[in-house]
Formats: structure tokens, C-alpha cells, sequence
């Protein structure tokens, strides 16, 4: 039984603590079940993933197997990955393109939109057998933004465009990037797990204060490779020209957040540095100013030279730093959690181009990275120190008395306060920690307010 | 050490399976006493080590997302990184135990012969034990009366890296 509150967030004091047990109770993961993942919209997967009609992705999201399919309609589509029948599972691989699904254990089949097109000794059935009713279940919500697909469990939720808020700003510079205007996750899916609860991977996707200490072997690597380049310096390695636009940390509405930042790694598009490779400067500096003539000086220099540790509340993450991960997980207990990350790319890059991104990905990135194995390190750490007992709170007031910077903890407390008003029933509209940050134009869509 | 390797006018290098078990128990017994710059002097300057997704064994690091895709220069930079106290996910290093079998030597030209092998590779850290079971596909070329590897590839059988959460060490 809870006696203590969930957070205790007194800004006026300078206060903003987290009681330990949101990740080590097994009542709070009960609840999460229903109060967060019953009725957000959850990260699917992403449309260029189904490129074909019949073409169809496995998928566990908040913790229920689902899957997502191309219709011969053309229409995407999501469905519980059960039987109506007797509940086997339907969908039994992660991907491929099919024109029926077919339960293997009483053999009913169903097209690609979900109609119980065959089974066997129909006759069997009483007069009122409706293969209208026994079709597959589809998840009650499903919407897309540029690309990006999200279904909701409850039919009741606001619309996916109104739930986004400000991030949509950050969505669009993320898909912006392809001047061909399709953005396509490579393919190749990196799946792990960390020892720790699922919310520690939000904070540490968005927590610009440990990334020196945790990860200055990966800055030794950079230092090392690129010599005399301007390590730490704001401008990131375009040489004369700070990042414009760069806005610390910043509440993006409805528990969403956003590191807008610049670092000394390269970015494909479209920010040079000698890991890129000196082959790739004049290319690279071409794809920046093509973005430039594309969308002006404003929006184009922010894709290029601007990087993006963006959340998608509650457990959606793209960050688009040395290349573009786009990265969900879901908790299996209160200590532990499953990761699936994806790599995303402009269509339009192939052979030596695309080699150079999926390279650099992978100085950082991912469980065979330079860093995520140390972040995977420090998750598990911290959740085996909640077992020690003695202190019942996290410490997240970093920067509350400032405009939030990229390492102030702003980001995670926008997080906090959505999670704790969902599991406490207390809507709010405000995720900020007053007049002092940064606030993206309420209303206003990217697409409108740029150039 | 000696190899058998014979290369006279172009003919194909002929090498007996012994002397690649050799090498590759060799080289386990370095990774496992963590023995890192050693092992590293194992690997030619054009050399590379990669680490395929559980997802696709057979990916293509030039055209998919893969768990490790290292040159030589950046594999220095790996060595360097578990050599410093600040690789945290291996400081202290795990203990780690590599069997290495079913070792085939599966072709060979007039300079470089390939090998494939199984592995499990057991990793002990913090109160866990977590196994990495795949194959291993080698190019190896001979140098001083044994070899040096130019390509080593690490497929895992796993289906996810669950629950190891990383590969932090050297497969």
C-alpha cells in the first residue's frame, strides 16, 4: 500500500524528488499496465517498414504482442496477435509479406485486413455463426505522424496529432532530414535488456549530466580520431558557425521532452567530423547546404547542425545524434525491461553514403557501442542500489531555477509530472518548471512556423 | 607454431586443422585472461571484426544495422577503451570462458584460408551468468609460422541479446 506520494515536485522550493519505489514495486507496475500504457499512444513501428501490400511486423508493445500489416487496401493496420477462435497466436514470425494469415492450430485464416476469409468445417457452426464477428482484433487506435506509427488501447484517447503537442516540431526536423521526403528504418533491429526499470531508460535517454562521466571512453575515441577538432565546442565542427536554435532541455507538452543541443560528433546529415571520414567532408557539406536551399537558413542549419534527444512520452525515444535511433522498450517486471532499437536513414542514401552512417551509429550506439553497454552498466546499477535501502529518493531538481540546460534534468521531471498525473489521476497542462523555460508555440505545427 | 601452410605459384593454401585449432585456442586463451593488446597484435592493419544482429546472423554491416562493425583502427580504440577503468560495463572485467568447436576450415585461395567454428562464450559479472552462443567465420592469412586473422565475424545463435543486455567484452 502507497503511503508516501509517487513525486514530491516543489519548484518554489527547489525542490523535485522521486520515491524509488515507482521502480521497484510491483503494484506500481500493476498500475502502469492500465494508467500509462492503457491509454497512450504507444510507438508501433514505422511506416516504410511495411513496403509492400501483405507486408507485416511482429511487435510487443506495452506488453502485449501485437502486429501491424499492409493491407491489399494499402491501409496500415494493427491487430491483436490472437486467435478470435481459441487464442493461439496468429502472426508467428517478426516479419515478412504474406496474402493470409493462417492459425496453425484449428487452421482459420484471415486476409490482410483482418477478415476470416476461411475455416474448416464451417458447417460445424450453428445457423448465427458471423464470420464478421470472429474476424481479427483490431488494436482500438492507430495513427501516424510522417512516418511514425502509434496505436492507442483505448478508443477513447485524444488524437494522436493533439497528443504530440510540441513534439511534432522535433518529429518534422527529424523527417525532414530526406530531401526525397521519405525518411526508412534500415534494416536490421538490435534487441537486448536491461536488469532495471523501464522509466531509468527514459531519463538516461534524455540525461545530458552523465554523458561525460559515463561515457568518456567514447570522448577519448572522438578526442583520438579527431585530433585537434573541436571537441566539446559548441558549434560542433562546423567551423565558424554556432549551432542555431539550440534550446537546452525543454517540456514539449503532454510529458514529452527534448535535449536540443550540438556535440563534437559527426552528424551523416550534416555536420562533418573526421570520423565521418575525410572522403565524406565535401559530400557532407553539400547535403548541408542542399538542406539550407531546401528549407532556409533557420530550418535547414537546425536538421544539420542541431542534435535531438527527443521523447515521445512514455516510452518512445529517437535520438538523432551521430545517426538516428529510434528506440522503445517495455518492462517485463519492475527490475527489468526488453529494448528494440532501429536505425533511422533518408531513403535516398545508399551504397558508400549509407555505409558511413550505419558505421557511425555504431561508435556510440547500441549494445555493441562505445557507450550503451555503460549505460546499460549504470541502469542496472542504479536498480540493484534501490535494493540497498536507506534512502527512499531520487534527486532530479537539477537546473529548476533556471532555463533548463542540456544537462539539467528538466527534460526527466516533464516525464515525471505526466507519469504522475496518469497514476494518480490528477491531469495537468503545465510539464514546465515555470516562466523561466523555454516553451515551444503551444498550437502552432512545425510546418507552419518555419521558414 | 607451425601452420602446414604451403603457398607455391598461386596454388590454394593447404593447412591442417590442427594448427587453425591451435590459433584459435590460442587466441580464446588471450580474450579470456584478458590479454587485450596480444590479442590485438593477432589482427592484420586492414583487418575487421564484426558482430552481426540476432536478428539477421548473415547481415551486411555495409547495408544493415549490426551489433559491431570495427576496422582496425577502431578496434584499437575498443582494446583502449576495456584497457581503461572507465569501460564501466567490464571494470572490474567479467571472467569469461570460451569453448571453441566444430572448427572446419571451409576454404582456402593461394593467401588467406576461411574457418568456421562454434562458440559459447560464458560471461560471469556481478552475481550473472550470461551465455553468448553463435559461430564464428574467420579469414585468416599466415604469418609467422601461424596466422593472423583479417576478418572475424561473430554470429550469435541468441534470438536477443536477453538477458546479457550488451556485448561489452570481446566476442
Amino acid at each position: 500500500m502507497q503511503t508516501q506520494p509517487y513525486v514530491i515536485d516543489e519548484p518554489a522550493n527547489s525542490i523535485f524528488r522521486v520515491n524509488r519505489e515507482t521502480m521497484t514495486a510491483d503494484e506500481v507496475l500493476g498500475r502502469e499496465w492500465d494508467a500509462v500504457f492503457g491509454h497512450n499512444w504507444l510507438y508501433i513501428g514505422h511506416e516504410s517498414e511495411l513496403a509492400q501490400p501483405g507486408e507485416y511486423r511482429r511487435r510487443t508493445v506495452g506488453g502485449r504482442p501485437l502486429f501491424f500489416v499492409r493491407g491489399r487496401d494499402d491501409e496500415v493496420r494493427a491487430f491483436h496477435n490472437t486467435c478470435p477462435h481459441r487464442g493461439a497466436v496468429i502472426c508467428r514470425q517478426d516479419e515478412g509479406v504474406t496474402n493470409v494469415f493462417q492459425c496453425f492450430y484449428h487452421a482459420w485464416s484471415f486476409d490482410t485486413q483482418g477478415a476470416l476469409v476461411g475455416l474448416p468445417d464451417e458447417e460445424g457452426y450453428g445457423p448465427n455463426f458471423d464470420r464478421a464477428e470472429r474476424a481479427l482484433k483490431p488494436v482500438a487506435r492507430l495513427a501516424q505522424y510522417r512516418g511514425f506509427c502509434f496505436i492507442n488501447f483505448d478508443a477513447e484517447a485524444v488524437d494522436l496529432v493533439t497528443y504530440l503537442a510540441g513534439a511534432r516540431e522535433y518529429l518534422d526536423l527529424v523527417a525532414d532530414q530526406s530531401l526525397a521526403g521519405r525518411m526508412t528504418i534500415v534494416r536490421g533491429v538490435q534487441r537486448y535488456s536491461m536488469r532495471a526499470n523501464w522509466k531509468l531508460l527514459v531519463e538516461n535517454s534524455l540525461d545530458g549530466y552523465h554523458a561525460l562521466p559515463t561515457h568518456q571512453t567514447y570522448f577519448n575515441y572522438l578526442d583520438g580520431v579527431n585530433g585537434h577538432a573541436p571537441a566539446g565546442s559548441a558549434n560542433g565542427g562546423v567551423p565558424g558557425m554556432p549551432a542555431v536554435g539550440a534550446r537546452g532541455g525543454v517540456s514539449l507538452g503532454n510529458g514529452h521532452a527534448v535535449v536540443d543541443g550540438s556535440a563534437p560528433w559527426g552528424r551523416p546529415v550534416a555536420r562533418w567530423a573526421p570520423t565521418l571520414g575525410a572522403d565524406a567532408r565535401e559530400e557532407t557539406e553539400q547535403i548541408r547546404a542542399d538542406l539550407i536551399a531546401r528549407y532556409g537558413e533557420e530550418w535547414g542549419r537546425r536538421i544539420a547542425e542541431t542534435d535531438r534527444n527527443l521523447l515521445i512520452y512514455p516510452n518512445l525515444i529517437i535520438n538523432d545524434i551521430m545517426a538516428i535511433t529510434v528506440r522503445t522498450f517495455t518492462p517485463v517486471r519492475p527490475d527489468y525491461m526488453e529494448v528494440t532499437a532501429w536505425e533511422l536513414a533518408p531513403a535516398e542514401e545508399s551504397g558508400p553514403r549509407l555505409a558511413r552512417r550505419l558505421r557511425n551509429f555504431l561508435e556510440f550506439l547500441g549494445p555493441g557501442g562505445f557507450a550503451t553497454p555503460d549505460d546499460v552498466e549504470a541502469l542496472e546499477s542504479c536498480q540493484l542500489g534501490f535494493s540497498a535501502g536507506g534512502v527512499q529518493w531520487n534527486d532530479l531538481s537539477r537546473g529548476i531555477n533556471r532555463r533548463a540546460r542540456g544537462n539539467d534534468e528538466l527534460q526527466m521531471r516533464a516525464f515525471w509530472r505526466q507519469w504522475n498525473a496518469q497514476m494518480t489521476g490528477t491531469p495537468r497542462n503545465d510539464w514546465s518548471d515555470g516562466a523561466g523555460d523555454y516553451r515551444p508555440a503551444a498550437a502552432a505545427s512545425a510546418k507552419d512556423s518555419r521558414p | 607454431m607451425t601452420t602446414g601452410a604451403q603457398s607455391d605459384t598461386g596454388a590454394a593454401l593447404r593447412v591442417s586443422r590442427e594448427a587453425v585449432e591451435d590459433f584459435l585456442f590460442h587466441e580464446a586463451e588471450l580474450l579470456d585472461e584478458w590479454r587485450l593488446d596480444d590479442w590485438l597484435a593477432l589482427f592484420t592493419d586492414d583487418a575487421t571484426y564484426v558482430v552481426p544482429g540476432t536478428d539477421n546472423p548473415n547481415g551486411d554491416p555495409t547495408q544493415a544495422l549490426v551489433l559491431i562493425d570495427d576496422d582496425r583502427e577502431r578496434l584499437y580504440w575498443r582494446v583502449e577503451r576495456l584497457k581503461s577503468r572507465h569501460a564501466h560495463r567490464e571494470y572490474p572485467w567479467s571472467r569469461t570462458r570460451r569453448l571453441i568447436s566444430n572448427v572446419r576450415v571451409t576454404g582456402a585461395t593461394a593467401d588467406a584460408i576461411t574457418v568456421r567454428a562454434s562458440f559459447i562464450v560464458y560471461r560471469f559479472r556481478n552475481g550473472n551468468a550470461d551465455p553468448f552462443i553463435g559461430q564464428y567465420r574467420y579469414t585468416l592469412v599466415p604469418a609467422d609460422g601461424s596466422f593472423k586473422i583479417k576478418a572475424r565475424r561473430a554470429e550469435l545463435d541468441l534470438e536477443t541479446l536477453s538477458p546479457n543486455g550488451a556485448v561489452s567484452m570481446i566476442l
